[in-house]
Parts: structure tokens; sequence; C-alpha cells
């Protein structure tokens, strides 16, 4: 019952554009315009949906396609978990009320089809890139009328845990669906919140609903965002900028959950009480009040969960990074220094034209790929193996192959003895905390590899593992302090820390802990 | 620029004496018997078979220490791989005896017989390769792991196809900042700037059977690795995320001394000279007016 496979309209460009005399417009106003063109052409499967529905085999023009459409993408980008998508089968299941509601007299199997009809149109299952085209035109600098590709995804099927498929909504599709075309995301979000705030002073339920639900949106995208830059903190520290701009994405992420909190705990007291003191009357309107006010009690509740999750992640930034400085930067260095495979290949071949990238890879192929010895047919075999029955198949399956394993080389960076000889340098007295630049000092004097060793044990101390101390009962607890002091040192840059030890106080900390239990 | 040349000549050295090879092997018929002849080219033999590791097979690491001990055998043996159109990569215990095919070689993998639509359909064919070159920029992230001959890169499927894509997002933003219409004009399909192809490729689809969607990037990748793995440069080391697999001593010395060369020979033949300093290539530029952000940069969250 599915469709044509390029949905996206081809007949696209109006008419009156081409046809009359060349417009003379400046190239800002041709690149709004063709802003603008391509902001429509997403909505045009959408339009395309309602069209095609006479076409089906049956009698479908009952169901409105693009209400149905519309549905399943608020479904989809409300599923859109930190690190999956949406489930087909979850969203197909989920649109059947509204689609049911639409034709309550036809069968249920029907309204699946319709749902299942939808979506995999929203997908655009019929083609190979499993997106759409539209066709628009533009003026170029020297005046000539060039018309061009526009390809864009509407919903798109990502890959997720043990081999599963889960659906996302595109850029493209929230922009569509959140209206906000062409805005600037932190501006948008500072005008949604002062909304909200006039909403609820006015009692207006429907459209404080509607900014809440838009900070949601805000919220996974920020998720998004973080996604991607710890993974590049996994391959490479040093390809993400952990100087201004994650600190910067992680503070602004930060201060959106701290108004979101305050707005939303707001909202959900405004709202219970609402809520509450609507009990009292009788009337429908009231009734329909109440049950609006539950429903936004249950979005805001579901934001504050997305929020408190995006905190959490927020919060376990930070270790992992200096788990990944710890792994990649106090590695020993090596003498020689290799081709740099993202840098001097990848980056440089995406930009080029496909014809010339082509070339490039084409050689990589050849040279990459290693080689196959060449099979040989005889005869004899093929007689043998044509007429050799299948083999039975073992109840318990086939053999387990051995396992491939290779010793791990002891790749420490530093031995047993220089760690002895740190830990002795930076036994401090409680009393008599140094300098970073004196230890320094004092262990280049020792050996020349120490003071990398010094420098990464201060570093940990500048968060001592308190808690793991307070529970095993230690005495004694190295800490190291920023009071602003430039480091000066030839090989490490930053603050020159304070180092010292804390006592603990063991016998109350045992008391603290018998207590706890 | 000037390591790669180094890197080129280093391999044409070790390359030289294979070629210059035939008239030393003629001119003093030293004490060569064709007891010797059958070993190296059971050696080469035991080379061909890529997943065979010297440590599990006692013969082929008796022939690899009468390799690395007694030159007239080695000499024989580079003579054999030679004229069987192979280039020998390093003879270790590491890695045994790592050949790889040579241009033109019966033993080469060419492209139409590795995935048959690329005949016909140039942007697949830029997309098989383009996977094979993101599987080595992945394994291998940094100029020192490529370097590091005790370095083991570990990858994902789905984490390779997630790479590329953050790539084309990047190229994508910034030809937005430039206000850029990278649409291409129609009918002009060679024109597409190579990171759209992948872009606009699907990652994934659902299939009737479960499998992998061949034409989606995730499939692309996933052919790649296999490919890989059959030819022993990569071990398959769990399910996750699509596949995880490990890197072989084998693929380090294919990627360093074959491909990354031959790729960066037809980039710069292309006219485009990558130059960097050895620093990350994915780094934003820094603001200097924010530097004394420094102290806390590594500590965010303790407040």
């Amino acid at each position: 019952m599915t469709s044509p496979a390029s949905t996206a309209s081809t007949e696209f460009v109006p008419p009156q554009l081409s046809a009359a005399p060349r417009p003379a417009l400046g190239p800002a106003a041709d690149e709004g315009l063709a802003r603008r063109l391509r902001a429509l052409a997403c909505t045009a499967p959408l339009h395309d949906l309602d069209v095609r529905k006479a076409n089906l085999a049956g009698e479908y023009t009952v169901y409105a396609m693009a209400e149905v459409a519309l549905a399943a993408i608020d479904l989809v980008t409300l599923n859109m978990d930190f690190d999956t998508g949406a489930d087909h089968d979850q969203i197909i299941a989920r649109l059947l009320p509204r689609v049911a509601a639409q034709a309550p007299r036809r069968p249920a199997a029907e309204h699946e089809r319709v749902a299942r009809w939808v979506l995999e149109n929203l997908i655009n299952v019929g083609s190979v890139d499993r997106g759409f085209r539209a066709v628009y035109g533009t003026f170029g600098p020297d005046g000539a009328y060039i018309r061009r590709d526009y390809d864009f995804k509407l919903v798109e099927e990502v890959p997720g845990h043990g081999g599963t498929v889960y659906l996302r909504t595109t850029d493209e599709a929230v922009n569509v669906l959140v209206g906000a075309l062409d805005t600037d995301v932190t501006s948008a979000q500072i005008a949604a919140e002062v909304k909200l705030e006039v909403l609820i002073n006015r009692g207006r339920l429907a459209d404080a609903q509607l900014a809440a639900e838009q900070a949601r949106y805000r919220t996974v995208q920020y998720a998004e965002t973080l996604r991607r830059t710890l993974e590049a903190t996994r391959r490479n520290v040093r390809a993400v900028d952990w100087l201004n701009a994650v600190p910067d994405m992680i503070d602004e992420a930060l201060d959106h959950i701290a108004d979101r909190y305050r707005h939303e705990n707001a909202i959900l007291t405004n709202i219970r009480k609402a809520r509450d003191e609507a009990e009292t009357g009788f009337d429908p309107k009231t009734a329909e009040h109440k049950r609006r006010a539950a429903e936004l009690v249950d979005i805001v509740k579901d934001c504050i969960r997305r929020h408190t999750q995006l905190q959490s992640r927020l919060l376990e930034a930070g270790p992992l990074f200096r788990a990944e400085q710890d792994r990649q930067a106090f590695a020993a260095p090596t003498s020689t220094v290799g081709l740099d495979l993202y840098g001097q290949l990848v980056a440089p071949v995406l930009p080029l034209p496909v014809e010339k990238a082509r070339r490039v890879t084409d050689a990589f192929f050849a040279h990459g790929t290693g080689l196959r010895t060449p099979v040989s047919v005889r005869l004899g075999d093929l007689v043998d193996i044509l007429l050799t029955p299948p083999a039975e198949r073992e109840h318990l399956g086939a053999e387990m192959p051995e396992p491939d394993l290779i010793a791990t080389p002891d790749d420490s960076r530093f031995s047993e003895e220089q760690l002895a000889s740190a830990m002795e340098l930076l036994d401090l007295e409680h009393d008599a905390p140094r300098r970073l630049s004196g230890l320094l000092a004092e262990a280049r004097r020792r050996d020349p590899e120490l003071p990398y060793l010094v420098a990464l044990l201060s570093i940990h101390a500048a968060s001592p593992p308190v808690g793991t101390a307070y529970r095993q009962g230690e005495q004694r607890l190295l800490f190291a302090v920023d009071d602003g002091t430039e480091l000066d040192d030839p090989e490490f840059g930053g603050a020159d820390l304070i180092v010292g030890t804390a006592l603990l106080d063991t016998v109350s900390m045992a008391a603290g802990r018998t207590e706890a239990v | 620029m000037s390591e790669t040349h180094a890197e080129h000549t280093a391999w044409s050295e070790s390359a030289t004496p294979d070629t210059g090879e035939a008239d030393r092997f003629t001119a003093p018929p030293a004490a060569v018997t064709p007891a010797d002849a059958a070993d190296a080219a059971r050696l080469v033999a035991f080379g061909l078979q890529p997943k065979l590791l010297p440590a599990r097979d006692a013969e082929y690491a008796g022939l690899l220490r009468r390799y690395r001990e007694e030159t007239a055998f080695a000499r024989l043996a580079d003579a054999v791989a030679t004229g069987l159109g192979l280039v020998v990569l390093e003879v270790s215990t590491r890695a045994g005896m790592a050949v790889t095919a040579g241009e033109d070689s019966v033993f080469a993998v060419r492209m139409g017989d590795y995935a048959r639509r690329t005949a016909a359909d140039s942007a697949d064919r830029f997309l098989h390769g383009l996977a094979h070159l993101a599987v080595a920029a992945m394994s291998f992230p940094r100029p020192e792991d490529l370097a590091d001959d005790g370095y083991i890169g570990r990858i994902t499927v789905n984490g390779v196809d997630a790479f590329v894509r953050e790539a084309c997002r990047r190229l994508e933003e910034r030809a937005e900042e430039l206000g850029e219409n990278t649409d291409p004009a129609t009918g002009t399909p060679g024109l597409e700037a190579a990171w759209r192809i992948y872009a606009r490729r699907s990652a994934t689809g659902a299939t009737k059977d479960a499998r992998r969607l061949a034409g989606s990037t995730t499939g692309i990748v996933g052919k790649a690795v296999a490919f890989l793995t059959d030819s022993g440069f990569l071990q398959r080391t769990g399910d996750d995320a699509g596949g995880a697999y490990r890197t072989t001593a084998r693929y380090q010395l294919q990627v360093r001394d074959m491909a990354g060369t031959a790729a960066m020979a037809e980039l710069l033949e292309l006219g485009v000279v990558p130059v960097t300093d050895g620093t990350a290539t994915l780094v934003m530029p820094s603001d200097p007016e924010d530097l004394e952000l420094a102290a806390d940069a590594g500590l965010p969250f303790h407040s």
C-alpha cells in the first residue's frame, strides 16, 4: 500500500519566479528566500500525505494524515532518550488512539495500517537515502539562475543497542514542529521562560504546557550535545576544547537546569494549588481545568526527571575528562610522529567534490585492504561439495573457538621506586604545607621524570577522596588548594597549588560511622 | 609534511632490497638448495594466511627465527615474495611475515569484487572507500597511536559511523556560518561535496530479516570491518554498538606504511596540502582572553 518513492514535489519552484524578469535582489534577499523555500519544503511531505491518501486502495479520505504525521513527529521527539531514540512499535501503538478517534467505525487493523503508512512515509522507506528531496532555484552572484537539490529527512532510523533500530526526529523536523525557524536557541529559551511566568500568573494552562514542553526540547538538545562531546573526548582529549567551549556549554546547561528547576517547581506549586482549589466546584468547566492541570503536572514532572538526568550526566563529564587526560596526556611521548589520519586525510577529503575525494579513498582502499588469496575451483571438489549432505547441527551448537589472548605489555609510565620516591616527597607535615613549585624543583633534582608524577598526584589531591578516607578511617589526607598564584615552571603551567596534609579525627569518624550504621 | 616524505623514503628503502635482489640472487650462486627455496616459499605461504599467529604454530615461528638469523634465507624469502607480487612490510614475531599485495598483483583486492554496486554508482564507491579510511582514523585517532608499535586501537561500527557524521556536521555548520549554499546544481552529482554524500545517506534502516541495511552507512562500515577482520587486521571483541573490534599489528603496519602514504600522495596530487603541527586537529580556536579559566577548567564541578 505504500507509496511512491520521491514524495517531495519536484514542481516546487513557483512559476512566476522564473517567468518574471530577473528581480533585482541582493544576494542576501535571495538567501533569505532560499531559506524560506527550504523551510517550506520541510512541510511538503506532510501535505503530500493528505494529497496521496486518495490514491490508496480503499476509502482513506476520512483520516487527517497530516495531523497523524505531526503527532508522530511529536511522539518521536518526546521519546528521544539520551542514548537511543523512539521504538517503532511503541510509536505506532501511541498513534493508534488518535487514528481510531478519526474513524471510530473502521476496523482496528485499518487504523494500524494508517499509522504505519504515515510513519513509513515520514521515513520515506521507498528511497535509497530514506529522505526527501526538493528542488528550488537561486540566482548566483553572476546573475545565472541555478536549480539546486535540497535533501532533508524528517524521521530517521538510528542504530540502538543489540542491533535494534530506533527512530529520531531530525533538526529540520524539530524546527518545523517547534516553529522556531532560524532563531537563536538561548534567546528563544529566555523568551519562553518570561512567557511562562506571565502565563502562570494569568492561569493560562495550555500555554504554560506548551512552554514547559519547549523547555523540555532544549534539555534534550543539551543532552545530545553533551553525549557527542564526551565521545570525542574518549578518542582524543585535545580534540575537544575543555578550556573554554565545553566548560561554557556545561555552565550554560547547568544554568538552564537551575532556571528550569525554579520555574518548574513554581509551576508544580501553582498548578497543584489550582488543581486542589478547583476540586470544590462541580461545573464542567472547572472539571476541564482540573483535568488539564493534572496533565500539566505530569508533563512538568517528566521535565524535572529529564533535567535531573541531564544534570547527573553533566556531573560525570568532569571525572571522565580527567580519567582520559591521565590516560592520554600523561603517557610517555613516542619518539617518532606518525601520520595524522584524521587531520591529514579524513578532514581534507570531506570538503572536496566527490569526484576528487573518490581518488583519495580509492587509493586508501587499494592499499589498505591487504590481500586476498584467489580462489580456484576444481571440478572434483565441486562435485564433492554438492553431494555432501548438510551437516547436522549439534544440539549444543558449534564448538567455541579458542580465544586469542595476548599479554598486555607492562606500560606503566612510572616505576615502583619512582612512586615511593614521590610519596616520600609528598609526605608533608600537617602544619607545613608546601607550594607545588618547590616540590617540583626538589623532585627534578632527584629524577628528571619524577616531576610528572608529583604533578599528577598533586592535581588528584585538588579533589581529595574525602569520602573514601572517611569510610576507611584514614588518619592523613593529602590535599591541594589553588590560591590564584600562577605556576612558574619550565615544564608545567597552571596554578601553583598549595599542597598539604590534613589530619583526620579518626576517633570521632569511627563514632560517626557506628552511629550511621 | 617532511615526515611523510621521510616515511615514504623509509618504506622504499625497505622495498629496494627486494627489487635489487634479482641480480644478487643470480650473480653469486650461493649454496641455495631446493629445500631452502621450499622453506622460504613456505614462510611466504604462512604470510598469506594473515589470521595465523606465529605464536600458535611452531613451524611458522621456526621459519621466522631462521629469517631473522640467516641473511641468505631472508633474502631468498624476500625474493619469493617479490616474485609473487607481494610487498614485505615487516617480519617479526608479533606481526609474523607481514606481506601485502602490490599494485596489480593477483592478491590485490579490487573495489568491483568488494562491492558490486560500486561499479555503477560513484557515490557508493566513495562511501566504501571512506568507510575504510574512517575505520583506520578511528583505530588510530592520534598520530602517536599510529607510530607506537604497542598501541592497540578499539573501535565499534556505530562509533565509526557517529565519528564521520560528526565531522560532516562540523563541515555543515561551517558552511552555514560562511553562508555558503552547499546544495549542488541539479544534474552535476560529481560536484557535490563529499561530506554531503555521507550526511544524507541514512545511518541504518529496518529490514525484513533484521540484518543491517547494506546501503546504510552502518551497513557499509560493518562490511568494511568484517572484511578487515577476514584480512587479519581486526579481531572481533564483542557485539556492543554494532560490533566491537580491536586492531592487530598487521593493520597498523598496513595503514602506516602502505595506505596512509598512498592516499596522502593522491591528495597531494589533487593540490591539497594538509598541514598539521602534531596537535589535535579538531581543536576549536581557544580564546586568549579567557585563559584564566585554566585553573579550574579541569575541575568545573567542585564548588
